[in-house]
């Protein structure tokens, strides 16, 4: 029975599976209401339909942050900044006509993902060739980004007002589901599936652990931490594109704005270590979406939006002293004098 | 004649010189470009102080965080946060200026501590510890008011438009009235502060025990350092001089709004970098991000001037200077460890 216990607690995805039911325990008893459902013009209305929906960018971008911290111990802090770069690229592109889009459909998108992979491009390069911490190296495009996005749009906001742009942040007609999600799903899955049927996701880990070991052993340590940043890029700006989406328009200083935060917590949260190495992308998602059940919750409590990254910041800094070694060490100091206590009393 | 350098100029000088020297032409080249718009005035040379004197301040905070292999992002906000703390206790509080900006020092040193402890004592990774600080701030600022206040302070309005003279430096202008440059007392406090912490740096037991953790952690161990309280200490010093940069940043835009001093960490940051600093810890100087300060100071007045430029400008240049230094660095490292 201990030993079943022990198992569910030592396991990776015990603590965010904790935090995520606590979320939404402390949400029931707030609104009783909240696990209704109801079917409105065919699509899907509630609190849990709303949560999922409104984390389908960030689990997207968690995905990005889980594999960039697993393969160089670092995190890309310019994910936001990248989705408002891609945003801005899809919106410029498409136009603001009314009637027809400047390049088709596709091909804005494509060119704003391509935005968002230049951009990891960049911070892979930064990273794994001129071998700069990871924090400092995304930091520029953390600032620059927003210029940068600023310049695409000439300081404006372009609302792109065709009707079937807003489809990629709302529903299809006849899907009760609304489609960020299926964009997330199909992200994870495609994510997973690379990672489990190809040797890339050990490959990950190993140069994560150690990267001179893993290029002792073979593997190409640097153009693997290259891949995974424009991974990132490419979530960043798939993330990008949904946001974009959601408002119709491209707003700079707006889209994706306190997002890096989100996302390293999301990863933290979901019991991957900051350090690299191992990681679980259930963890992620999980933490991604209990990250915005808590936002959500937030908001119902009359939180303003530039109130919340102060409650946010509170709980990044409690996890990730949970999870330092230096805690660990002290904790299990205690505990062994506990032990000693209470053998000699016995 | 690569020889010649390289026996002669470590890596250490050969940043700061290039970054002088930086400053120098950038500067020459705005006196000779826009001279008929007064770029040659000995004003606009004070004003790059002027306007930077809080700047100085945080930039030096930096540099001392940035030695011992730390990084601070939370300045900025800190900035912003301090402005806002001021602008609140002395318009609806009203709360004495002195008293006021002392608490707001003491706030400093109090946060300080707390990113300190989580970096030297929890060994979490500053970047981590300073983000979550950076978010935690800007919530702060938007807690305690989400609207802009204008300072009306007359004890805090006299020390921010206190005009200090330099009368053998006045010029005539074109309608022939003489004009004296001035500098305001910020700028006397941000020199004092750079001078102090320089000796400090320079002369005392903690400066050098700052540099020998930055430099090798095990090695400054093994030699009797205390590496944790070093640190520790670096921390508390960078938050006293982020909320200190924060009242000079104050005294010279004397009002308080949520989004204030963005981008400031990263101004920060990046003249540490141009200045010569090390990310990688145990290399540095105050008197090169002085000038990091000065080459950002020369971008803006570049972009002021010449007025049809969008101030998003500034960030994308400042970044690119950074990028374009931090790879230096990185050229710099790996021609040390192939000689070796």
């Amino acid at each position: 029975m201990s030993k079943l216990f022990q198992k569910i607690t030592r396991s990776q995805l015990f603590l965010p599976i904790v935090a995520l039911i606590l979320v939404l325990v402390f949400n029931v008893i707030k609104t009783p209401t909240f696990f209704k459902i109801t079917i409105m013009n065919g699509t899907l209305y509630g609190f849990i339909i709303d949560i999922i929906n409104r984390a389908s960018e960030l689990v997207i971008l968690a995905i990005g942050m889980t594999v960039v911290v697993a393969s160089s111990a670092g995190t890309d802090i310019s994910v936001g900044s990248v989705a408002a770069v891609s945003a801005a690229i899809i919106c410029y592109s498409l136009g603001p006509s009314q009637e027809a889009y400047k390049v088709p459909y596709l091909v804005g998108i494509f060119l704003g993902l391509m935005g968002g992979m230049l951009c990891g491009v960049w911070n892979g390069f930064l990273v794994a060739k001129m071998k700069i911490q990871p924090m400092v190296a995304t930091l520029i495009l953390f600032t620059a980004g927003r210029g940068i996005a600023q310049l695409i749009c000439a300081g404006q906001i372009i609302h792109v007002e065709k009707v079937e742009y807003r489809l990629l942040g709302s529903f299809l007609p006849g899907v009760p589901l609304p489609t960020p999600v299926f964009v997330a799903i199909l992200v994870i899955v495609i994510t997973w599936a690379i990672l489990r049927y190809t040797a890339l996701g050990m490959y990950i880990q190993a140069v994560g652990i150690n990267s001179k070991a893993g290029r002792l052993v073979g593997i190409n340590s640097s153009a693997i931490i290259f891949l995974t940043y424009i991974y990132c890029g490419l979530c960043s700006g798939i993330s990008g594109s949904i946001i974009s989406s959601r408002i119709a328009a491209c707003d700079a200083n707006n889209i994706g704005l306190n997002y890096e935060l989100d996302a390293i917590l999301a990863v933290a949260l979901g019991g991957n270590s900051l350090g690299g190495g191992k990681f679980s992308l259930a963890g992620s998602v999980i933490g991604a979406i209990t990250i915005q059940a808590l936002t959500t919750s937030l908001y119902a409590m009359q939180v303003t939006a530039d109130q919340l990254p102060i409650y946010k910041a509170i709980v990044v800094v409690i996890i990730v002293a949970i999870q330092s070694t230096e805690f660990k060490k002290w904790f299990s100091n205690l505990k062994r004098k506990y032990a000693i206590k209470a053998e000699a009393a016995s | 004649m690569i020889k010649f350098f390289k026996d002669r100029i470590d890596e250490k000088t050969y940043l700061l010189l290039i970054t002088i020297l930086m400053f120098i032409v950038m500067y020459g080249a705005g006196m000779i470009i826009y001279a008929d718009k007064g770029f040659a005035k000995p004003q606009m040379f004070f004003n790059l102080f002027i306007n930077n004197a809080g700047l100085i301040v945080t930039a030096v905070g930096m540099t001392m965080v940035m030695i011992t292999g730390g990084i601070d992002i939370s300045v900025g906000s800190v900035v912003g946060l301090t402005c806002m703390m001021l602008a609140y206790m002395m318009e609806f509080m009203k709360i004495p200026a002195g008293l006021a900006m002392a608490i707001v020092l003491v706030y400093g040193i109090l946060f300080g501590c707390v990113q300190g402890f989580l970096v030297a004592y929890l060994k979490i990774q500053p970047f981590i510890v300073t983000l979550a600080g950076m978010f935690f701030c800007r919530g702060l600022t938007a807690v305690i008011n989400s609207e802009m206040i204008n300072i009306s302070n007359a004890v805090f309005l006299k020390i921010a438009q206190f005009k200090i003279y330099f009368p053998f430096l006045a010029t005539l202008n074109k309608k022939g009235k003489l004009i004296t440059p001035f500098i305001y007392p910020s700028v006397i406090i941000a020199f004092v502060v750079l001078i102090l912490i320089y000796i400090m740096l320079k002369y005392t037991k903690f400066g050098r025990a700052i540099y020998a953790v930055g430099g090798n952690e095990q090695s400054a161990l093994l030699m009797g350092l205390n590496v944790r309280a070093t640190k520790m200490k670096t921390y508390i010093f960078n938050g006293f001089l982020a909320t200190l940069g924060g009242i000079l940043f104050c005294l010279n835009t004397c009002a308080g709004f949520v989004e204030q001093a963005r981008g400031f960490e990263m101004e920060a940051i990046a003249s540490s970098v141009i200045g010569g600093t090390l990310l990688s810890g145990g290399v540095g100087n105050v008197i090169g991000s002085l000038f990091g300060v000065l080459i950002k100071g020369t971008i803006e007045s570049f972009i002021t001037t010449q007025g049809t430029l969008s101030s998003w400008w500034t960030r994308i240049v400042i970044s690119l200077l950074l990028a374009f230094f931090i790879v230096l660095q990185s050229i710099f490292a790996s021609i040390k460890a192939k000689n070796k």
